[in-house]
């Protein structure tokens, strides 16, 4: 056949073109390295891979401790038997949720510190070792940030009521305590299982109150609704006055206060820190209803949370075109609303920590079987939910809940503290869910706490003192 | 088995610094040992794991069809490139094992077809010695490719939402195999004629109607490769930067449009950039195969360590995370690397050939063969979004083979008959 002169420029292109391709490959090369030195850790630990159950095949499942070295759970070896592993809680019930177990799917930190459960970076000399001689590897050892003292007086003040009570440090998201009642053994989870799914659902025993129960925020909504107004009215807020009678009439709709209390004249900061249902109800008509549900997704309702644990969303509905009687009610934290308790404590250690969001966490560190650090969790800032000058006007008003108003339960000379107390009405036939979420000290905050007691009553009476007992035993020697 | 696969692959490219005739010989006789001895030791596993007698009978079988492969091939094509022969071994070899692993019935049919169409293509050498008058019939190859695609948009079976392949008495077939290389052909013979812009406008649009049918099936994968090919095809031919300028844009536009226009593309898209928030349900398969490369790290968890069957589709478009979880990243980059060794011949076959068909030709099948190759492993990694193509070769499935089989024995045949005028030049 003919030949077409040959074409040099041709050549000349393709060359180019492969030193391209070969270029694309290597940098292919380099990310999937990239991906599997660096990445690839966090990507395994995913309750999704099944491939990490294998690795309990080869390791012995490490140990959760507390922050002080309480263990929490561990494997141990059957002696009687043929070497079988049992996963023990001693402390059960305690930290059944927080903890979480193995037994029947996992949950809790059990489920997310799986990975490094099962990873073992003991010496190399000993795996070999073990490897040789068939033994499993002892697996690293996971430390939570949890506080024992704290859990336990949580769990006792909580006594025989269901609710939940969560602590945790406002300047770096250690989460402190959680506690959710009513709970369970997870010593004993399988035997109990059928039981604990099919029983009674309205105990629920399986479930995080503290993450995943949704609950009216009743008047610790206020602390929203009040941020709304000090939006629309900025640096005249506080001139705002409300006559309260006990029921406040708007537009033929009647809203009470607790327990219909008239509390008579009063400025923002009172009606805010008696928690005037009137005086709030009164300022929901006014505010810009699209601007409140802006504010409410920007403290994260309707939103995902920033938390490992399995959460529940929380739900904020109203908008602009709502009716009367719902944005008097959404205005005073009932009508549609509903949070979590780890919700609320969100929003509270955020005006705490000036405004800043710290994501809350469990793992503080992972250490080998020696006891030296495999990997530390550092805080890391979630966001600023608010600037740091409307977390200051909110400070000012929580502190005086507890100074002259509904949170007296926390009144001591030795600290002070700030909060919001809540009284959530969820069926007009039963006692309301009774809530406190606050901090200590005012000055410098190195707690903050969440409390709710299902069909516990007012808040200030039920859920404050248990705060009290949780600042106390965290603040004073 | 780590160690023999990096030999392997050293030897490959060593190949290229090497003039000599004898240390080219001896470089790919050393390949075949390393590749046989892993052949046996990834059986010997297999074989102990599952204790299957048949599995001995099927080794031995494949030993057999290998040596066979090689010898006769030698035999009958005096000049064979022994380097890409060898290269076809290594990856039938992992494909091989790899099935075996996963599905040892898949991997007996697999073998059967690579039997079939390694004697089919086997052909294909004397065909492109002799028959030059395959540079007269453009419109052939244009319109039997488009009309077949066409076809198989309209009835063909859909399998994960796409129409792929045909079935006609109980087999099936993917047409766009084929018409991969009946597209490189047409535009090769096109190309050829003229480069006169009246030519290439007619050529574009023709390919334009090949990627579009394409991308009515919703073969998104497919469609990219032979978008790629004719671009740089034409950039090739006219060594015009205007084209690749106006063509790489138009790409980018029809990306973008395609990811607003089809659910399909979005869904690809966004279990690519994050596959854990949705990842019951988009990002499930790419989960899973990050899950089985990280997992497998770099040393891998050994054949039957793993747990590669929870990837869906593992035995075709994942097939490399497979690998990757139980041979290890290592071996998988010295797939990578071999699949770009072959690559690099094609080009230096493609520079070699004088006639602008011939080079072409060389050119467009090699490109062909790397986009697929980055396309698939790219998907796997999470480098690029999936688009669910096979690795050739590797991957589960007859089209695939039989098609990758013509394309390597096409090459093979530029490269005998380039070999075959060199002696002529030295004789005369």
């Amino acid at each position: 056949m003919k030949k077409s002169k040959p074409n040099p420029k041709a050549n000349r292109n393709i060359l180019w073109f492969a030193c391209g391709i070969v270029a694309l490959f290597l940098c292919m090369c380099i990310y999937f390295g990239y991906y599997l030195q660096v990445q690839s850790e966090d990507v395994i630990n995913n309750p999704y891979n099944a491939r990490i159950g294998r690795l309990s095949d080869h390791v012995r499942r490490g140990r959760i401790l507390a922050s002080d070295g309480t263990v929490l759970a561990e494997t141990r070896i059957m002696t009687d038997s043929d070497g079988t592993e049992v996963r023990v809680y001693p402390y059960g019930e305690l930290y059944a949720h927080v903890v979480g177990y193995v037994d029947a799917g996992k949950t809790g930190v059990e489920s997310l510190a799986n990975f490094y459960l099962l990873s073992s970076h003991t010496n190399s000399l000993e795996k070999v070792m073990n490897e040789l001689s068939g033994e499993k590897n002892p697996g690293d050892h996971v430390v939570t940030t949890l506080d024992p003292k704290l859990q336990t007086i949580a769990w006792e003040a909580l006594g025989n009521r269901r609710g939940a009570v969560i602590a945790l440090e406002p300047g770096t998201g250690k989460i402190l305590a959680m506690v959710s009642k009513p709970a369970f053994d997870p010593n004993r989870i399988s035997e109990q299982w059928t039981e604990l799914v099919q029983g009674d659902q309205t105990e629920a025993r399986l479930l995080n109150r503290a993450t995943q129960g949704l609950y009216p925020p009743g008047s610790t909504f206020k602390i929203i609704t009040a941020l709304e107004y000090m939006r629309e009215h900025p640096g005249v807020y506080k001139e705002f006055t409300f006559s309260c009678t006990g029921i406040f009439e708007y537009e033929k709709n009647k809203i009470q206060c607790y327990h219909k209390t008239a509390h008579g004249e009063e400025s923002f900061m009172q009606a805010f820190a008696d928690s005037c249902n009137g005086a709030f109800a009164s300022i929901g008509p006014t505010l810009d209803l699209e601007g409140l549900k802006n504010l409410s997704e920007q403290l994260l309702f309707n939103r995902e949370q920033p938390l490992a644990l399995p959460y529940s969303k929380s739900t904020y509905s109203m908008g602009g075109d709502a009716p009367v009687w719902e944005i008097l009610q959404t205005s005073i934290g009932q009508g549609n609303t509903l949070m979590t308790p780890m919700h609320n404590l969100m929003i509270m250690s955020a005006i705490a920590n000036g405004g800043m969001l710290m994501e809350p966490y469990l793992i503080d560190h992972v250490e080998n079987q020696e006891g030296e650090i495999v990997k530390k969790f550092m805080p890391s800032q979630y966001g600023e939910l608010m600037v740091a000058n409307e977390s200051k006007a909110l400070k000012e008003l929580l502190e005086l809940v507890i100074s002259e108003g509904t949170g007296s339960a926390l009144r001591t000379d030795v600290y002070r503290a700030a909060g919001k107390t809540g009284s959530a009405e969820f069926d007009k036939q039963k006692e309301t869910h009774a809530w406190f979420v606050g901090y200590a000290p005012a000055e410098d905050p190195q707690i903050a706490v969440c409390v709710l007691v299902e069909e516990g009553g007012s808040g200030g009476q039920t859920a404050a003192p248990i705060a009290r007992k949780l600042f106390d035993a965290y603040l004073l020697p | 088995m780590i160690l023999l696969i990096a030999i392997y692959t050293y030897y490959n490219f060593r190949f290229f610094s090497m003039k000599n005739e004898e240390d080219r010989n001896r470089a790919c006789q050393r390949q075949m040992v390393c590749m046989f001895m892993l052949h046996f030791l990834a059986n010997l596993v297999i074989i102990l794991h599952t204790g299957s007698e048949m599995l001995i009978l099927f080794y031995g079988v494949q030993v057999l069809f290998f040596l066979c492969y090689v010898f006769l091939y030698r035999f009958f094509y005096r000049n064979v490139s022994r380097i890409l022969v060898n290269n076809v071994c290594m990856l039938l070899c992992t494909g091989f094992i790899i099935l075996t692993r996963l599905n040892p019935e898949k991997a007996m049919r697999q073998f059967a077809i690579v039997v079939i169409s390694a004697v089919i293509t086997w052909i294909i050498p004397f065909i492109i010695d002799r028959v030059w008058q395959l540079v007269k019939i453009p419109w052939v190859y244009g319109s039997l490719g488009l009309l077949l695609l066409i076809v198989v948009c309209l009835v063909g079976n859909s399998s994960y939402g796409a129409q792929l392949s045909l079935t006609v008495k109980g087999i099936s077939v993917q047409p766009s195999e084929f018409v991969k290389i009946s597209f490189v052909f047409f535009v090769a013979t096109m190309f050829y004629r003229s480069t006169e812009f009246k030519n290439v406008a007619v050529t574009t649009v023709v390919a334009a109607l090949h990627v579009l049918t394409l991308v009515l099936s919703k073969d998104l994968g497919s469609a990219l490769i032979f978008f790629v090919t004719y671009l740089m095809m034409l950039f090739v031919a006219t060594s015009n930067w205007l084209y690749l300028g106006c063509g790489a844009a138009s790409g980018a536009a029809a990306a973008f449009a395609a990811e607003k226009l089809f659910s399909h593309v979005r869904r690809r898209v966004e279990a690519w950039r994050d596959p854990w928030s949705d990842i019951d349900d988009k990002g499930y398969q790419i989960a899973q195969s990050l899950f089985a490369v990280g997992t497998g790290g770099w040393f891998g968890m050994g054949l039957y360590g793993g747990m590669p069957e929870k990837i869906p589709v593992v035995d075709k478009d994942f097939v490399f995370a497979a690998i990757s979880e139980e041979l290890g990243a290592i071996y998988a980059i010295c797939i990578l690397l071999i699949c770009l060794g072959c690559f690099l011949q094609f080009m230096m076959i493609a520079m070699k050939m004088q006639a602008m068909f011939y080079k072409l030709i060389a050119f467009g099948l090699g490109t062909m063969y790397i986009t697929q190759v980055f396309l698939t492993v790219g998907g796997v990694l999470k480098f690029i979004p999936s688009t669910g193509v096979t690795l050739p070769f590797v991957s589960y499935g007859g089209s695939s083979i039989l098609s990758t089989f013509v394309l390597f024995n096409i090459i093979q045949g530029l490269y005998i008959l380039k070999r075959g005028e060199e002696e002529e030049d030295e004789e005369e």
